[in-house]
This record gives C-alpha cells, sequence and structure tokens, in this order.
C-alpha cells in the first residue's frame, strides 16, 4: 500500500510538470506579439516593452520557464496586468474555495442523484421506471449546462422567486448553480452505475446467494453494490474534472466570483498571467482529486492487483 | 447471438464477405439496435435540416429589423423573433450546419493525429509509446472545456479557432482507445504469423489493424461529437468563438441572455437544438457501442 501510494505519487510528478509546461507555452501560442496582444493594438511602444520586461519575454525560452517555475514553487503565480497585484493572494482570498465549494456539492449531488437512480435502473430493468432514468440520464448527459443554467434561473429564480439569480453565499444562492453544475456528472454516474450493476448482478456468486435464499434487498445492498461500485468511483474521479471545466460555464452564468468567472474575466481584459494562473491552479486540483480517488480506491480495494 | 466473431469489420483476410459475413451481421444488429435506429433516423433528419433547411424559411438570418423585435413564437416567426427582430427558427437552422460541421471538423482532426499517436504507441511501443501517453497523460490533466478554453484564449476569439481548439482537446481520448485496441490485436497469433512470412509494418497497420480497430474509432467519434458540440457551443457562448451575428446556437445564447427574463424564448430554442443534436449523436453511439462491441452487450 505504502509502496503503491508513493509510487502513485512519483507518477504524478511527471503530469504536473508536463501541466506548468503547457501552461507556460501558452503564453507564445499568441500569435505575433504577445506584449502587444495583452496591452492591445495602437497602445504606446514603450508601455508594450514594459510589459514585455515584466513578463521575461526577452529571454530565451529556457530561461523564461525556469523563472516561471522557481516563481511557482514559491508560490509566486505572478502578477495580474490589470491590477498589477499578486494573483495568488487574488485566489486564494476567495475565489478558490468558492470554487472547491461549488465542485464538492455538485459533487455530492452527482454521486448521490446518480447512484440513487442507477440502483434504481438497474434493479428494476426493463421497467417503465428504468426506461425513465435513463432517458432523463441521457438528457441530463446532452444538456449544455449554460443553457441548464439560465433556464432554472428563468423558472425557478425569476418566474418562481424561489431562489436568488446569483452570486455565491447563502443557500438561495447556492441550490441552482450546484443543480446546474451536478446534473451531468449525475446523469453520468446513474449509466455508470446502472450498467456496472447489472454485470455484478448476472454473476454467478450474486445467482449462488440467490439460490441460497438471501434476501433480494440484502443481495443487491449487501454483495452487488459494494464490488458494482469499483468503476463508479473512478468515473466519480474524473468527473471531477468534467465538473471543474463546467464551473467556468456555471459560474459565469450564475455570476459567482469563483476561479472560473476569473478566468473568463482574464481572457476578456486580455489579462494573460491570471488565465495562466488559474488554468494551471484547476488543473492541479484535478490532478490532486484524481490522485487521492486513486489511492483511496487501492485502499478499499486490496485485492486489486494493478500492475 | 451465440456464434458472435470475436472482432467485427471486414473479415481478417480482406475477402469480399459472403451473405452471412461480418458486415451483414453487423448490420443486423445495428438494424434490430433501438438505438441506432432512433439517433441515426434523427440525425439524419437533422443533416436534412441542415443542408436543406435554408429553403423552407424565406427570412434572413443575419437581417437587423427592429419592428419585428421580441415577437413571441407564431405561425409568421414559429419561435418568434430575437432583439434584432431576426426570426429565430431561421438563426436556428442556418445554426444547425455550423453546429453540425463544427462537431464533424474537429472530431475528423482530433481522431486523425489520435489514430496515427495511438497506432504508433501501441504497434511500435517502446520509447514511442512512453512518449506519447505522458503526452495525453498532461494533455487529460486540464479539466473538462479549460484546455480548448486556454487554446483559444491564446489564439484569439473566432469559430475556426475553437475548431483549433476542440480538435487538439480530442486527439488524447483517440490515442488512448487506439492504442488500447491495438494492442489487444498486435498480440494476436495472425500477426506475429504475418510478420513471421515478411509481411511489412505498414501492411500489417493498414490491412490488419487498422480495420479491426475501426469499431471502437466509429464508436469514441459519434459520441466525441457529441462533447465537441457542447465544447464548441460553450466556447461560443463564453464569447470565444462564433462573434455575433452569426448564428451559432453558443453565441445566441450568449447574445440573448440579456432579454432572456422579459422575453423566455429568445434563449428556449438555440438551447433546446444543442440539446436535441447532443442527443442525437449520444443515442446513436450508445447504440452503436452495442451493437459494435458484442462483449459489452447487457
Amino acid at each position: 500500500m505504502l509502496i503503491y501510494t508513493i509510487r502513485r505519487l512519483l507518477q504524478t510528478i511527471p503530469v504536473i510538470i508536463g501541466v506548468t509546461i503547457i501552461v507556460f507555452l501558452l503564453m507564445h501560442l499568441i500569435p505575433g506579439d504577445a506584449a502587444q496582444a495583452i496591452i492591445g493594438e495602437g497602445a504606446p511602444r514603450e508601455q508594450v516593452e514594459q510589459i514585455r520586461e515584466k513578463l521575461g519575454l526577452n529571454d530565451p525560452l529556457p530561461v523564461q520557464y525556469w523563472n516561471y517555475v522557481s516563481d511557482l514553487l514559491r508560490g509566486d503565480l505572478g502578477d495580474s496586468i490589470r491590477s498589477n497585484r499578486p494573483i495568488a493572494d487574488e485566489i486564494f482570498k476567495s475565489r478558490f474555495w468558492i470554487t472547491v465549494e461549488l465542485a464538492v456539492y455538485s459533487t455530492i449531488l452527482a454521486v448521490f442523484l446518480g447512484i440513487t437512480a442507477g440502483i434504481i435502473s438497474a434493479v428494476k430493468k426493463s421497467t417503465p421506471a428504468d426506461i425513465g432514468v435513463m432517458i432523463v440520464a441521457l438528457f441530463g448527459l446532452s444538456m449544455p449546462n449554460f443553457w441548464l443554467g439560465l433556464m432554472l434561473i428563468q423558472y425557478f429564480a425569476v418566474d418562481f422567486g424561489w431562489f436568488r439569480p446569483s452570486g455565491w453565499g447563502d443557500w438561495s444562492q447556492t441550490v441552482l448553480p450546484v443543480v446546474t453544475l451536478g446534473t451531468g456528472g449525475a446523469a453520468i454516474i446513474a449509466r455508470m452505475t446502472r450498467s456496472s450493476m447489472l454485470e455484478v448482478i448476472s454473476q454467478d456468486y450474486i445467482r449462488t446467494a440467490r439460490a441460497k435464499g438471501v434476501r433480494e434487498r440484502i443481495i443487491i445492498y449487501r454483495h452487488a453494490l459494494k464490488n458494482a461500485m469499483i468503476p463508479v468511483i473512478t468515473v466519480i474521479g474524473l468527473e471531477f474534472g468534467g465538473l471543474l471545466g463546467g464551473a467556468v460555464l456555471t459560474e459565469t452564468v450564475f455570476a459567482v466570483n469563483g476561479l472560473g468567472r476569473y478566468v473568463i474575466d482574464a481572457i476578456r481584459a486580455r489579462d494573460f498571467p491570471v488565465v495562466q494562473a488559474t488554468v494551471l491552479v484547476m488543473s492541479l486540483m484535478f490532478v490532486l482529486v484524481n490522485l487521492l480517488v486513486d489511492i483511496s480506491y487501492r485502499y478499499f480495494n486490496k485485492r486489486i492487483d494493478f500492475d | 447471438m451465440i456464434n458472435m466473431p470475436a472482432e467485427t469489420g471486414t473479415l481478417k483476410d480482406g475477402t469480399p464477405e459472403s451473405r452471412t459475413g461480418p458486415w451483414r451481421s453487423l448490420w443486423q444488429r445495428m438494424r434490430t439496435n433501438r438505438s441506432v435506429l432512433i439517433g441515426g433516423g434523427f440525425l439524419l433528419l437533422l443533416i436534412l435540416v441542415a443542408v436543406f433547411g435554408p429553403l423552407l424559411t424565406h427570412y434572413d438570418p443575419s437581417k437587423v429589423d427592429y419592428s419585428t423585435k421580441f415577437l413571441k413564437p407564431s405561425a409568421a416567426h414559429w419561435f418568434g423573433t430575437d432583439h434584432n427582430g431576426r426570426d429565430i427558427f431561421t438563426r436556428v437552422i442556418h445554426g444547425m450546419r455550423l453546429t453540425l460541421s463544427v462537431g464533424f471538423i474537429s472530431v475528423m482532426i482530433g481522431a486523425a493525429f489520435g489514430i496515427v499517436l495511438g497506432i504508433i504507441s501501441g504497434y511500435y511501443g517502446g520509447k514511442w509509446d512512453t512518449i506519447i501517453m505522458r503526452i495525453t497523460d498532461v494533455m487529460l490533466a486540464f479539466p473538462g472545456i479549460l484546455l480548448a478554453l486556454a487554446i483559444v484564449s491564446a489564439l484569439g476569439k473566432s469559430l475556426f479557432n475553437v475548431i483549433i481548439a476542440v480538435s487538439i482537446f480530442s486527439v488524447p481520448t483517440f490515442a488512448r482507445i487506439v492504442r488500447g485496441s491495438t494492442l489487444a490485436v498486435r498480440k494476436l497469433e495472425y500477426i506475429d504469423a504475418m510478420r513471421t512470412l515478411g509481411a511489412s509494418d505498414s501492411r500489417i497497420i493498414f490491412r490488419h489493424i487498422l480495420p479491426n480497430i475501426t469499431s471502437p474509432i466509429i464508436v469514441q467519434a459519434t459520441l466525441r461529437i457529441a462533447v465537441a458540440i457542447l465544447t464548441a457551443s460553450g466556447l461560443s457562448f463564453l464569447g470565444l468563438g462564433a462573434q455575433p451575428p452569426t448564428p451559432e446556437w453558443g453565441a445566441m445564447l450568449n447574445d440573448g441572455r440579456s432579454y432572456i427574463t422579459e422575453h423566455p424564448h429568445v434563449a428556449l430554442f438555440p438551447g433546446l437544438s444543442i440539446v436535441i443534436v447532443v442527443i442525437a449523436f449520444n443515442l446513436l453511439g450508445d447504440g452503436l457501442r452495442d451493437a459494435l462491441d458484442p462483449k459489452l452487450k447487457k
């Protein structure tokens, strides 16, 4: 177990290095003169030069990367061009935590709804309940979350007045974004749970349990569910990524001041260091969550041999 | 369903199939799969609408006319009109072309690169395998839409750049799947036999590996178009893709957002259109997976 954990940790390092390389190179993907693009056409030459100097664009590429990484290791994500203030302060003051909250609540909702629906569907296979759940899941999977958000605002905030349409803080602001963001994940988890349950239920040991006369309820919840959850856990980890990405859209729709909205505002203001920093932080969150999922997965399923 | 061939696709030696050959049994399975029928039929209809739809309407998708602003859905304007007095039905129909093209083109580009990388990785193995797989690991470490978003933010906002970004975003998924399938086929004994008989790598890859891995590629491509359409419309919704007055659905939603409280129909129809197109691809993809991969049969 310890060896697995260490090995898994070591495997993460090249991925993290790769992520920093891609995020670093983004600045060089800007067509033409990056400094000019950031400050906008028609800016005075001295200002462009100033930006170029500030971003270190005059140095050779390897030197730039080296400086970038050594700054990162000191917890320095660079300065915002717009506000001239350290980006790390802005991110970790509140934005990061808001996005974490949004993502965690949505994951909980997705897992709860998805697993429940998936079990119902599998246990009642080919009944109207199953077909109904699968049709709803197909919709959930196919709906753009920004549109779902707009519709929820329209009906539940504007028409019925049950919730507030924007912001983040108390429950009346939290429910709609969480539902918006959690729906897609719930659909995917429901489908995964269903197919995994069906596969487990058809196995010999379940048939044996049935033949022994074990009650159906116990078969489902004690024997089948435990094994059916194994692939579902991996999906939950991966879905967390989709969810973080989706947070960009959800936060924009609901005017939630998290990381997602920060990156969009930064793109609009051509504040490129902020774009880089936010993308980096969100990717590292995803890598970390998957690391934790993998390790806990291994911990709960000691009999699985990974290599 | 007992004598199911292990691999679907062409016969292994590439001879034309007999009446009971794999293509035929494949067709049988596809024809009897409800998801394939519904999803495929639906999609065919949508493609027809994209091609011939503009003939159905005499309105101009981008001509501004304030006298017809915000009309409710009616016989004259099926989906109503938007803040510029443009017929939303006409714009949605024109947007269908854009949406389907963006989905098909970006997935085709992504699949092409992914297939090449996946085959190199799976067939040759070794150093190239390690390098390619590490790169896909890194690309998949960017959560969801974020990689595409970051690329567009650097390249600049346009529908063309969205296609590039979504293509790149699709490459690692294809590379992974193709690598896995290639590995499985490569291990088959007859491939070893071919090599012993002196068949060249390119002959083995093109005549034997590629035909045998088409099923997972087709399934993945279909499902991936759904993801590509959602991603591309998301980027346009964020103002990074198609720009007004282009009748792209995501851009239409972004454009109509400010008026949604008073005039909900402005945002309803472009969104519903995205849902319908994505459902068609998801249904078809699900059905194809069941039909093409008997091992996964419920």
